[in-house]
């Protein structure tokens, strides 16, 4: 038993839900209790989708449990055919179903529907929504795709979009596009979009590109074994990874490089003087692995910032992740477990959180600008506007998500100037963020006590506090930080002034 | 001023026939009422003891994550929980002390059951009990089951405040117990009214903190303030108390309907009702008419979800003018509703139950101009072209009383005056 409060992924078959809904012309009968039926809401009401999910759930009462729940999914199963006329179906059970044993596959089997009637098996009490999803695809590719004559002109499969998925409607549009510059056909986009028929002929592409990895993993693995074909492991996010992409693409196709850069504005803007202020700014990452991956790469290798945290909510992808943030003098966090993350923040005090929604409000909570970059989502997370991740337009994306939280260069500058002045007190933000002034601000009294005890034995004297005071808020919490870390190393029991300029001097970069 | 519509000749929609159906069911599970308990029970702590599902169900219906420690939790049960019984309960142990040692501000503490716990028969009434020995007196342990597969929606309100009648302390006075969640500002606003009647002692179920708990016995009134507590009457009548059966107080004819059933109790005089109603009467009359022009004349149609359908068609087409086409209902408590139902002309479908697919038939049949659903419902209707109102925010809104008519009647203009305000291309405005 393990108590939960906020969950960074749902139940294994709402990620299957996350493949059904993304297809068309399947459909998904869900032994399952009526409350189940929650989870349509994700996909219309944060994804904003125009029709239900093709789910039917059987919503089984107390009253039916001592006599013929097996019926109930019978019935449903066959009202569902009738009446959605899907060219296949996969049948599954959510948590209270898989302790029923009706077996959902072994009762479709003997009604001996005339389309495929595709079983999953996903243990509720053991997995998550991510792996519900990669199982999910993983089962219906195996049911339907065989191996085929290739197509003429090189091809591709892009698996792994899938519905309430990070930016996946825009990031397929942009890869798409890549690849067309390359002159490589996309045979397929699959989940996202696919009719179960479509995936009949994913064996007809060259090679597939493994998009996500949560997702669409066990689906490559499979088909690189059953259809003999390559996939492709780089994740194309940031300006560097979609070069490696791009060179990885090449090796599987045997075509050249072609791509069209100069769309890519991530590099230029990265090194105009106004990102000089991006420096070493302190970050903290935490999401689904890949995203987290690629933006720590993305984080200290193309905007310059200090990776000072890395983690992720799903376990599956521990190794890497480990090995990434071990190579940046790291210990990653792999937790699915909030609070554990909110108390890292809070210990680390970044100057920017790149995290899901869940670390949006600890960011506000603890006054830390913060930029979203995985799943979950949340309905801000479906812009209207094209607002791709990957590729190069992605890059470009990423650029200004990250850096709009932050206080502009320039205005870094005329702050530190006229902190004395009204119009740049602390309480005002940055100037572009309206009524975000973080709660920090409020926090220290004007008059503060003679002698405030820091962590241990340290102590702030009244002076230094006050001129703490006058340090801008958004680098308030690292001076602070720094100064309290550089007298504690020194023993020393009182931070004056002094103290507080020795530090930074020392800590100068 | 909006005038009512003149009562039904007849026995209104009592003796109408009721479309039963059982197919797939739309709708939330009793666990999503801990969304809006919590907030009104600031001591409590609920802990539900169920499934990842369980858990992101809460997450989801909530909506947003603003609690840095919300007083709600799962239990997540794990595989090694469903080999063993015993280990489950020395598990369970575990995790309340866990969690009360974290907690020393929580005086009530529900463990709510859910449709795995119910499966695998984990008997949480003796864990409550087991509790309660151990964490008592400071920590009051209870149980109810919020479950999918016993309870619907705002049915786990029910289950939680009949949770607390056995515990309730015994009196012989006579007092007016008013039964129902209601936000703090509008329990404000019921209690004030009471007190202008001069009507009193009035306790309320749930009380804000555990100490201020109702008395109830052989002398106690109650008065329901939601249509879906069946079960919590039940439990307050074997404990001796009488149930009034009046409307319920949506709108301004509910209210004073309801009011009226209260101080017929008290023996409180004409005068003194008209001094004490005639004003906010007035003023929800008037806010009500100004939703009126944009309600009058439409249809709504309603699918089973809160329990609310009945008082809120009764108030949409007696004081809003509106045409009900169907009522739907997840259950229909014939005692309760009698009321309700001899105020409703005849006309509507009354529908109990369902079966989504064959109700989506009839409102794509009947396209109403306005459909009162489900979140998961409400954008893929729209994008038919019916309009919808979220019944969800019904039961997170303030809209009981004279106070809150017009917001309740805002409610559902709103959707339609939205549709007639955006346009996106050349054509005309009608
Ligand atoms: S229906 Fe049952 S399993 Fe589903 S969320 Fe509700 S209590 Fe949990």
């Amino acid at each position: 038993m393990k108590l939960t409060v906020w969950t960074y992924e749902g139940p294994p078959h709402v990620g299957a839900m996350r493949v059904a809904t993304a297809m068309k012309g399947l459909h998904y009968v869900l032994h399952a209790p009526q409350g189940d039926t929650y989870a349509d809401l994700l996909f219309t009401m944060i994804e904003r989708r125009d029709h239900r999910p093709p789910v039917s759930y059987t919503t089984f009462q107390a009253r039916d449990l001592g006599a013929d729940t097996a019926h109930l999914f019978r019935d449903a199963l066959q009202a569902a055919h009738a009446r959605f006329q899907p060219e296949a179906i996969i049948v599954g059970a959510s948590c209270t179903a898989e302790l029923i044993q009706d077996d959902p596959g072994g009762l479709a089997e003997s009604l001996g529907l005339p389309i495929p009637v595709i079983p999953l098996d996903l243990p509720s009490y053991q997995r998550k929504e991510n792996f519900g999803a990669d199982e999910t695809f993983h089962a219906i590719c195996r049911a339907l795709a065989r191996p085929m004559a290739r197509t003429d002109r090189p091809s591709c499969n892009l698996l792994g979009p899938t519905a309430l998925g990070f930016r996946h409607r825009d990031d397929v549009a942009e890869v798409a596009g890549l690849l067309e510059d390359m002159g490589i056909a996309v045979n397929l986009i699959a989940p996202l979009g696919a009719r179960p028929s479509d995936i009949a002929r994913m064996g007809a592409a060259h090679f597939n590109v493994m998009l996500y990895p949560e997702t669409a993993e066990s689906a490559c693995r499979w088909a690189e074994r059953a259809l003999g074909q390559p996939y492709t492991r780089t994740i194309p996010i940031g300006a560097g990874a979609t070069r490696d992409f791009l060179a990885e693409v090449a090796r599987l196709s045997g075509l050249p490089v072609r791509a069209d850069e100069s769309r890519l504005r991530l590099p230029w803007w990265s090194s105009s003087v106004d990102s000089t202020y991006l420096t070493g700014k302190r970050v903290f990452i935490f999401g689904d692995a890949t995203h987290a991956l690629a933006a720590a790469r993305i984080a200290r290798d193309e905007i310059g910032f200090e990776v000072v945290g890395l983690g992720a909510y799903n376990r599956e992808y521990a190794r890497p992740l480990r090995a990434a943030a071990a190579a940046m003098g790291l210990e990653a966090l792999v937790t699915d477990d909030y609070l554990e993350v909110e108390a890292a923040i809070a210990a680390l005090q970044p100057e920017l959180i790149l995290g899901t929604q869940m670390e949006r409000h600890i960011g506000k909570r603890l006054g830390i600008p913060c930029a979203v970059i995985s799943a979950p989502v949340h309905v801000q997370d479906f812009p209207a506007r094209t607002s791709p991740q990957m590729g190069f337009e992605g890059a470009n994306v990423i650029f200004d998500t990250w850096v709009h939280p932050l206080v502009m260069g320039l205005e870094e500058h005329l702050l530190t100037m006229f902190r004395e002045d009204f119009e740049f007190a602390d309480a005002a933000g940055p100037s572009h963020h309206g009524a975000l002034a973080p709660e920090t601000v409020a926090a220290p009294a004007p008059s503060a006590p003679a002698a405030q005890a820091g962590p241990g034995t340290v102590i702030w004297l009244d002076e230094a506090e006050t001129e703490l005071r006058k340090v801008p808020f958004f680098v308030r919490g690292k001076a602070r930080r720094n100064t309290e870390a550089f007298a504690a190393e020194r023993g020393v029991a009182a931070i004056s002034v002094e103290t507080l300029y020795e530090a930074k001097a020392h800590y100068a970069r | 001023m909006t005038e009512l519509a003149p009562l039904p000749a007849g026995p209104g929609c009592t003796d109408a026939p009721v479309l039963r159906e059982r197919g797939q069911r739309e709708v939330f599970c009793g666990l999503t009422g801990i969304v809006w308990l919590h907030r009104k029970m600031p001591d409590s702590f609920f802990l539900v003891v169920g499934s990842r599902t369980c858990a992101h169900l809460l997450q989801s219906a909530a909506g947003v994550m603003i609690f840095a420690q919300p007083r709600f939790g799962t239990a997540i049960l794990e595989e090694k929980d469903l080999a063993g019984l015993a280990d489950a309960h020395a598990e369970l142990d575990r995790e309340v002390d866990r969690l009360l040692t974290r907690r020393p501000d929580i005086r009530r503490l529900f463990l709510v059951g859910s449709c795995p716990s119910e499966v695998i028969k984990l008997d949480l009434a003796r864990a409550a009990e087991r509790l309660s020995v151990q964490h008592g007196p400071q920590v009051e342990v209870l149980n109810y089951s919020g479950s999918g597969i016993e309870t619907t929606f705002t049915e786990g309100e029910d289950a939680c405040l009949a949770a607390m009648v056995p515990g309730l302390a015994p009196t012989e006075a006579r007092n007016l117990m008013v039964v129902g969640a209601l936000p703090d500002v509008v329990e404000d606003q019921m209690l004030a009214l009471l007190a202008r009647l001069g009507i009193g002692p009035v306790q309320v179920l749930p009380s804000r903190r555990a100490e201020a708990a109702p008395e109830v016995g052989p002398n106690t009134v109650v008065a329901l303030v939601q249509p879906f507590l069946g079960t919590t009457a039940a439990a307050l009548e074997r404990r001796g108390a009488r149930v009034l059966q009046m409307p319920f107080p949506f709108g301004e004819e509910g209210t004073t309907a309801w009011l009226a059933a209260i101080a017929a109790e008290w023996g409180v005089d004409a005068a003194t009702f008209a001094a004490a109603t005639d004003a906010p009467r007035a003023r929800a009359r008037k806010a009500v008419a100004a939703a009126t022009a944009t309600l009058a004349g439409k249809s709504i149609f309603f699918l089973p979800d809160s329990q609310l359908e009945l008082p809120l068609a009764r108030f949409l087409t007696r004081e809003c003018g509106m045409t009900a086409i169907e009522i739907g209902t997840p259950y229909l408590h014939a005692g309760l509703m009698a009321p309700e139902l001899a105020l409703l002309s005849p006309g509507p479908t009354i529908s109990e139950g369902q079966d989504v697919e064959l109700q989506l038939d009839r409102v794509r049949a009947a396209r109403p101009d306005l459909t009162v659903c489900g979140l998961g419902l409400a954008n893929p209707l729209e994008a038919e072209g019916l309009a919808t109102k979220w019944a969800i925010e019904l039961v997170f809104t303030p809209v009981h009383f004279y106070d809150q008519a017009g917001d309740l009647a805002q409610l559902f203009a709103r959707p339609l005056r939205r549709r007639a305000a955006v346009r996106f291309g050349t054509e005309a405005r009608p």
